[in-house]
């Protein structure tokens, strides 16, 4: 699956790093308390999350995520953007909530990646 | 590659820069081509020990040492001290604020995850004192 393909499942908005719509996701991860997101080790992942702050775009950045969609409507201020943007990670936004957005992504084939 | 050494001075009284000393690491030892997995084990385990300095101590500095051999972290901490470092190391068991668990914190997963990530791991502790964590992950 491509950030795009997560983008049109989720009916999401892409808020940064558009150029990297085409790289491929192999995992994903959905949760609200950023330790849980460090105790697994994911290839390329997404991370599902309704927790908007910079914490959110540095814990993407030390386990190497690729793509963040924030659910339920939330919407990142600048600060979140620019550090994602500086990081290459792609920012979206889905009005969808974390159990439905998390649904959808499974239902098409997206999985949880091994603990450590 | 001889050693190389880097201090930090992490802040406690703006969150949103918390993370940046680990972030400078990362981008540090990627240039120097270190293998993606010590980098992303390093980073973790640096982060999660620098926002820990954070919300639970009154910020501290930390110490990093890269050698061809180890990679180095030794954060240290002016705050609290932890009571019981046996319980502290349990998944779950956390004793942050309401505030620091809106923000995303406070799962009770950063102590196990350093242990994780990191090859060595050994926690110094006072009461009232402060404290001192030494990680060191192999590089290879
Ligand atoms: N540097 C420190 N100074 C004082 N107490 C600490 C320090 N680091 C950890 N602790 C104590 O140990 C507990 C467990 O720490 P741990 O990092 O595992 O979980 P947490 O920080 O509460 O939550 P999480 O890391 O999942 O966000 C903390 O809640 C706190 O009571
Ligand atoms: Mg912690």
């Amino acid at each position: 699956m491509t950030i795009a393909d997560i983008r049109d499942h989720l009916e999401a908005t892409v808020l940064c790093c558009e150029e990297n719509l085409g790289r491929e996701v192999h995992t994903a991860c959905g949760s609200d308390m950023m330790s849980d997101v460090l105790a697994f080790v994911k290839d390329q992942s997404v991370l599902v999350t309704g927790l908007c702050n910079p914490q959110t775009v540095r814990t993407a950045e030390m386990m190497d995520i690729i793509c963040i969609c924030f659910v339920r409507g939330k919407e990142p201020d600048e600060t979140v953007i620019k550090l994602a943007e500086e990081r290459d990670i792609v920012i979206m936004a889905t009005q969808k909530r974390m159990f439905e957005a998390c649904g959808i992504l499974y239902e098409n084939g997206l999985r949880g990646g091994a603990s450590h | 590659m001889s050693t190389l050494k880097f201090h930090y001075k992490v802040d406690k009284t703006d969150f949103t820069r918390a993370g940046e000393a680990s972030s400078d690491v990362k981008g540090k030892l990627k240039k120097m081509g270190c293998d993606p997995e010590v980098v992303r084990k390093v980073a973790i385990a640096m982060y999660e020990g620098e926002i820990n300095m954070v919300i639970h101590a009154d910020g501290g500095v930390i110490d990093v040492e890269i050698s061809p051999e180890d990679i180095t972290l030794v954060l240290k901490d002016k705050g609290p001290g932890i009571a019981d470092i046996d319980k502290a190391m349990q998944e779950g068991y956390s004793t942050a604020s309401e505030n620091v668990r809106s923000l995303g914190f406070g799962a009770g997963m950063g102590l196990p995850n350093m242990k994780k990530y990191s090859d060595e791991m050994k926690i110094e502790t006072e009461l009232g004192v402060g404290t001192t964590v030494t990680m060191v992950i192999h590089n290879t």
